[in-house]
Formats: structure tokens, sequence, C-alpha cells
């Protein structure tokens, strides 16, 4: 596609040309996951708890978030008198962009990323950890005692969980040997006897998978985690102050963040595109290879979010020392053994010392 | 030519940002400033193909370190305009400072300029196929593996000099002692008793 | 003891209620479908106000005011005048359904029956003003729902 731009508009303006196609190819397709995903959680939560949930905007109210979105949409947007205003509004903005970019490195299926950058795993860990930002700015910009509170929590719980996604990431990347998210999802074909995709399907790297899982719903500060909008303690944490269309963005960018972490997870652990089995029938019975590959993305994804969804049914809220401790003392000594443990056994496999 | 451009627009917005952060009269906006100043030096990384060490920054300065500074900033109380009220007195060492470092910088272009040197080549020959993760792991552990350790030696004896300074047991507290009481179960807690009528239970 | 260890490292207990949870997704619901479907009500609620006619059209109201002085709320005001044939009746009938608090003490104190409340809750308006209900609209409320009136004054009946 960027040859077939260069070749009529110039080489420069061919590639602008291009990625920004590919960029809205991705984003636009993303806000409409985003609503009906959100449409799903209420779905999900509400039959847990024995609801209907939203079932009357459109068939089996499959409409409901396009509503809730014209609701907000139209509304007053409200910035309080003693707020600071241009970091205010700033806020929501930056929590939209960085659920948005961190897109672009993420493979939907063989060849399929809009940037195949050689260290695409630290650019998603720069990304994430840009986004606590958005809720820090909002609730010290609110100038408000809620979202202060939910501001500090909320630093202090992602910068937690950074670090224990940061040590649960080496592992995989040593087995994979690359950073290249392309490159670990290649490496996860047939890992398994060479018949099983998929680097949570191994043993030694399946606890890791939980705790990556477990760090995801803290990181994006969902349910047993969300104490950054405790509504028992908090009203509504940093978007207590917000109204209309900024807070409609924190809501767009915290869903797009879980899917996000929905499709790390996918793609680090459960081999990506690539199908359960290492089956050749499996990577293209759908029309070509490329759509097979998205549909088993998809369906990985969409089978995280209904973890993320089934969690927040199921696990009461935690308590804030106990978010810190779980943290600090349980996922950081246990990933950093795990490191410990594949790197010492990928060295013994290097150097040929296993039995096996 | 998008090349030039985003160098342009990165390096203003570092002298932007870095002005700003000395200007801005607010602390927490002085701190949001210095971030932007990290953030488009990690661009500028980028753009020189130093992608690593450019994710590095942001992971590190961006998304850890200033999210503390941030942290205390917001907490402290700090009113540095008051700070700053007598720094007109010190008008002469700052502006001496200022031209050393200004005269510094200009002895280092011309240097530079004069050609020859070639400093970039000899310390880190990358050949081009290497992606530059390689390279500075190369480097880091083979050349310059025991300044490397040395340093994470030096950064691990920081960590537990301030959690010996700053930690002490109190006595006089009694925390929660959560492997305990995870631990506990029923049978151990819960007793059936069926007392006589008169009696009362025994504890 | 190794019990447990084992529990606390396979996340036994995490398992067991999301088994748990799991299982409940694929229950029926417990909630009806609630406007398109109605939980049975008794015939002594007390919803929405309205003002009963005797079958040939006649309005029960005779202005006795018994409603207004026996209201908690203040929210009933009436004012009376005989009409041309002599016979009295109110010339405006108001209730604030923004202060009524549905005691249904005026249904108790009516001596004809005349207001009443009846079985409607989901009467929720977009401005304060339309909650201010006149004579005519109270009227009106007899007249819809006369036949559910009607039945819930006759069920209810022999336990006055």
């Amino acid at each position: 596609m960027t040859a077939f731009f260069q070749s009529w508009l110039g080489f420069g303006w061919g590639w602008f040309v291009a990625n920004l196609i590919l960029i809205l190819l991705i984003a636009l397709p993303l806000m409409l996951a985003v609503a009906m995903i959100i449409y799903a959680d209420r779905k999900i939560w509400a039959a847990m708890a024995l609801r209907r949930g939203p079932n009357v905007v459109g068939p089996f109210g499959l409409l409901q978030s396009f509503a809730d979105g014209l609701k907000v949409f139209l509304k007053e947007t409200i910035v309080p008198s003693s707020a600071n205003r241009a970091l205010f509004l700033i806020a929501p903005v930056i929590t939209f962009t960085v659920a948005l970019i961190a897109w672009a490195v993420i493979p939907f299926g063989p060849g399929m990323v809009l940037a195949d950058i050689n260290v695409g795993l630290l650019y998603l860990l720069a990304v994430s950890s840009l986004g606590v930002y958005g809720i820090i700015i909002a609730g010290w910009a609110s100038n408000s005692k809620y979202p202060f509170y939910s501001a500090l929590r909320a630093a202090a719980q992602m910068v937690s969980y950074e670090v224990s996604i940061g040590f649960v990431l080496i592992p995989v990347v040593l087995w994979a040997g690359t950073f290249s998210l392309s490159g670990i999802v290649g490496a996860q074909q047939g890992h398994i006897f060479g018949l099983v995709n998929g680097f949570g399907f191994n043993p030694l790297l399946f606890p890791l998978a939980v705790i990556f899982l477990i760090s995801a719903m803290a990181e994006t500060a969902r349910a047993p985690f969300d104490l950054t909008e405790a509504e028992s303690e908090l009203v509504a944490g940093y978007q207590t102050e917000y109204s209309s269309m900024s807070f409609a963005l924190f809501w767009l960018g915290e869903y797009g963040n879980v899917l996000l972490m929905c499709g790390m997870n996918a793609v680090l652990f459960w081999g990506g595109w690539l199908p359960p089995l290492d089956i050749p029938i499996l990577y293209d019975f759908l029309f070509n290879a490329s759509i097979t590959g998205m549909f088993w993305f998809f369906a990985k994804i969409l089978f995280f979010f209904f973890v993320f969804s089934w969690v927040k049914a199921t696990v009461p809220r935690f308590r804030y020392d106990q978010l810190m401790r779980l943290g600090w003392k349980i996922f950081l000594p246990i990933s950093l053994i795990w490191v410990f443990l594949v790197s010492g056994y990928l060295m013994l496999q290097k150097q040929g010392m296993l039995p096996w | 030519m998008i090349q030039v451009f985003t160098f342009y627009l990165f390096a203003t917005l570092v002298i932007v940002s870095g002005v700003m952060t000395i200007a801005s009269r607010n602390p927490v906006h002085s701190v949001l400033w210095l971030i932007l100043a990290f953030f488009n030096a990690a661009g500028l990384f980028v753009l020189i193909g130093a992608e690593f060490l450019a994710f590095l920054l942001v992971i590190v300065y961006v998304g850890a370190v200033a999210v503390l500074f941030l942290f205390v900033v917001m907490m402290l109380d700090i009113d540095f305009s008051e700070l700053r009220a007598g720094i007109s007195q010190y008008w002469f060492p700052s502006v001496m400072l200022a031209l050393a470092l200004l005269a510094e910088l200009g002895a280092a272009l011309l240097a530079h300029n004069a050609g020859g040197i070639d400093i970039a080549g000899r310390t880190a020959p990358t050949p081009a196929e290497t992606s530059n993760i390689a390279a500075l792991g190369q480097l880091l552990y083979s050349r310059y593996l025991f300044i490397f350790e040395a340093a994470g030696l030096v950064l691990l004896v920081a960590m537990i000099g301030a959690i010996v300074l700053t930690h002490r047991a109190r006595k006089d507290t009694r925390p929660q002692k959560i492997s305990d009481q995870v631990r506990r179960r029923p049978q151990d807690a819960v007793v059936n008793t069926q007392p006589p009528v008169g009696q009362g239970v025994e504890l | 003891m190794v019990a447990h260890w084992i529990k606390t490292f396979t996340l036994w207990e995490f398992v067991k209620a999301h088994w748990l949870t799991l299982k409940y997704f694929f229950k029926p619901k417990a909630t009806i479908n609630y406007p398109y479907e109605k939980n049975p009500i008794s015939p002594r609620f007390r919803g929405e106000h309205a003002l009963r006619r005797y079958p040939n059209g006649e309005e029960r109201c005779i202005a006795c005011k018994l409603c207004e002085a026996i209201c908690p709320a203040l929210a009933i005001t009436i004012e009376a005048e005989p009409r041309a044939d002599g016979s009295r009746r109110t010339t405006r009938y108001d209730i604030d359904m923004t202060k009524c608090i549905y005691c249904g003490l005026c249904q108790e104190a009516c001596p004809v029956d005349a207001i009443v409340e009846g079985p409607n809750m989901d009467f929720a308006t977009e401005t304060r003003e339309e909650l201010i209900y006149d004579k005519a609209k109270l009227l009106e409320n007899g007249d819809r729902w006369e036949r559910a009136l009607a039945a819930n004054l006759a069920a209810d009946a022999p336990y006055r």
C-alpha cells in the first residue's frame, strides 16, 4: 500500500498518506470496538449478577453505547472555576491519545502491523507508562480532594505494577530472542512439541501468563484493582469533576487500554494471530491467511475481555495496602525468581546441558 | 524533508519546554514541562536511530522517575517564587558559570568541526544489520562488564542504604499479619458447643 | 499445610469463585424485563392520583375539601362554587405531585371515592411544571384508569 501511494505521490507524501490511511483503518474500527466492548462488559457483568443489562436501544440493546455517546456529546462541558483550565482539558486528551498510539505496534495478522519496529515491546511499555499522566494531571488539575486522592493512588499503583509487568516480559523476550512483537508471535509457532502455539502452554511460562493477566488488570485499573475510581470512597475518582466529552474521552481511553492489554495477553503468551494448534488447515480456513490471522487474534482478544469482565463480576475490590502488598511483596519476587529460572533454563539448553 | 521537519520540531520543543521548566511559577507545571522535555529528547534519540535509548528514557524517566517527582511536588506545598526571591544577588557567579559553559560548548563544536577524531566510530562501531539493543548488550556485557556490574552494585548499595536509613521497626504497633489471617481455618476459629441449661458457655 | 500451599499457589479460591459466577452467567435472569413486563401489585398500591366519575359521566367530587384538610404535605388545593344547576362542584382541584408523599390519606378521607391513587407508577416528566396536576389532568387520569381503579376498589372493599 505504501508502495502504491509512493509511486503515485512521490516518496515522502506517499509514505505520509499511506500511513494516515492505515492509522485511520486501525483507529476508527477500534473506536467501534470500544463502543461494543463497553456494551459487552455491561451485558456480561449483568448476566453474572442475574440481571438483564442494557436491552432497550436497538436489537438486544446493541446500540446502547452509541446512545450513551450521543447523550454525553450533547451535554455541557463544565470546567470548575478553581480548576487549572489548560491541564484540566488536556488530561483526557492524553489518556485517549495514549490508548490509541499503542496499537501502532500490535500485529493483527501475518505482516499486518502498522510499525514493525524492533523494540515494539519497549514501545508498549513506554506508552503504557505514559497512561498514568492523564490520570495524575486530571486529578491535580481538578483542584478537588477526591480526584487528587485518586491521582495519587493511580500513580503509585501503575508504577508498582509496571515493575512486575517489566519483569514478566523479560522471560518472554529471552525465550523469543527479540523485542519485536511480530518476532515474539513468530517464536511461539509450534512452541510445544511443534504442535501447540503459544508460550502460555509452556508450564515454565504459564505462571507468568497468570501474573501478567493480573498485573494487566491492575495496570488498567480494572475491577478488583479499580481503587482510582472506588465509588464508595472517592465518588468517581479522577473523573469526578469531568462532564461531557472530556468524560467520554476518559471512558474511551480506559476501555481502549483494556482492549490493548487483552491484545498484549494474546500476543505475548497465547500466540497472537496464530491458531492454538499448529495445523496447516487452521492458518487459512477463512478466505486467506491474513483474515484467518485476524480472526484468531480477535477471538483471543474477545476471550481475554470476557475474562476481564468475568473477574470484574466475581472479585470484590482490593484494599489499597493489599494492592501494594500484592504488587511489591508477591508479584515482584515471584517474577524476579522466574526471570532467574527461565534464563537459567535457556542457558542450560543453549549449552546442551539438559538431559532431554 | 520529513526528517528535517521532525528534528526541528523536537529540538524546538526540547528547548522551549526546558526554558519553561525554569520559568514557570507553579512547581507542578515545571515538572510537566520537564516531562515534555524528556519526551522530546526521546524523539530526538529515535531520530538518530537510538530507539532503545529513546524508549529507555521514556520508560525510566518519564514513566517512573518523573511520576515520583510529580508525586512529591504535588504533595509538598512549595512556593517556588518565594525560594527564588533573592536570586538576583547571585547574578555575578551565575553569569560567569553560564559563560564558562557556553565557552565549553563552543570549544567542543569547534573541535568537532576540526574533524579527524571520529569519536563515535571508535567506541561503538555498529554494523548496519545489528539492532542497537544487541550492540549495546554486546558492549555492556563484554568490554564494560565490570563497570556495568559495579554500577549495579552501587545502585544496590544505595537502595539498601536508603531502606536501612528510613526503615524502623516499631515495637509498639501491632501490624496486620496477612499470612496468619489467610492461614486461619474455620475449624480453628469456630467451636460448636451445647452447654447445659443454666451453665453458659466456657471459653 | 501442604494443601494450604497448593491452594494458595493455584489460586484455588479464585478458581472456585469464577466457576460459580460462570454457572450464574448461564442461569435464567432474576429480573423482569421492566417496561414490557410488570410485577403484580396490590390493589391497595398508592400510585398516581386520579379523579373518578360516576358511570353517567358526572364528577364524583363534591368539593367537601376533606382531602385538602387531611393532606399532611399540603399538596392539594381546592376552590369550589355552586354550579349552574345548583350542585356544589370544584372549580379548581390541584395536586402538587412534587409535594405529595403518597400516604393515601386523601383517598381514605374521600366520602364519595372521587380522589383515588391508582396503580400507575411511571409518570416521570421532563419538567417540574408538568408534575403540578390540575383538575383536567386528574379527571383525564380517572377516565383512562377507570377500569383498573374500579376493580381495585372492588377487590379491597371487603376489608374496609
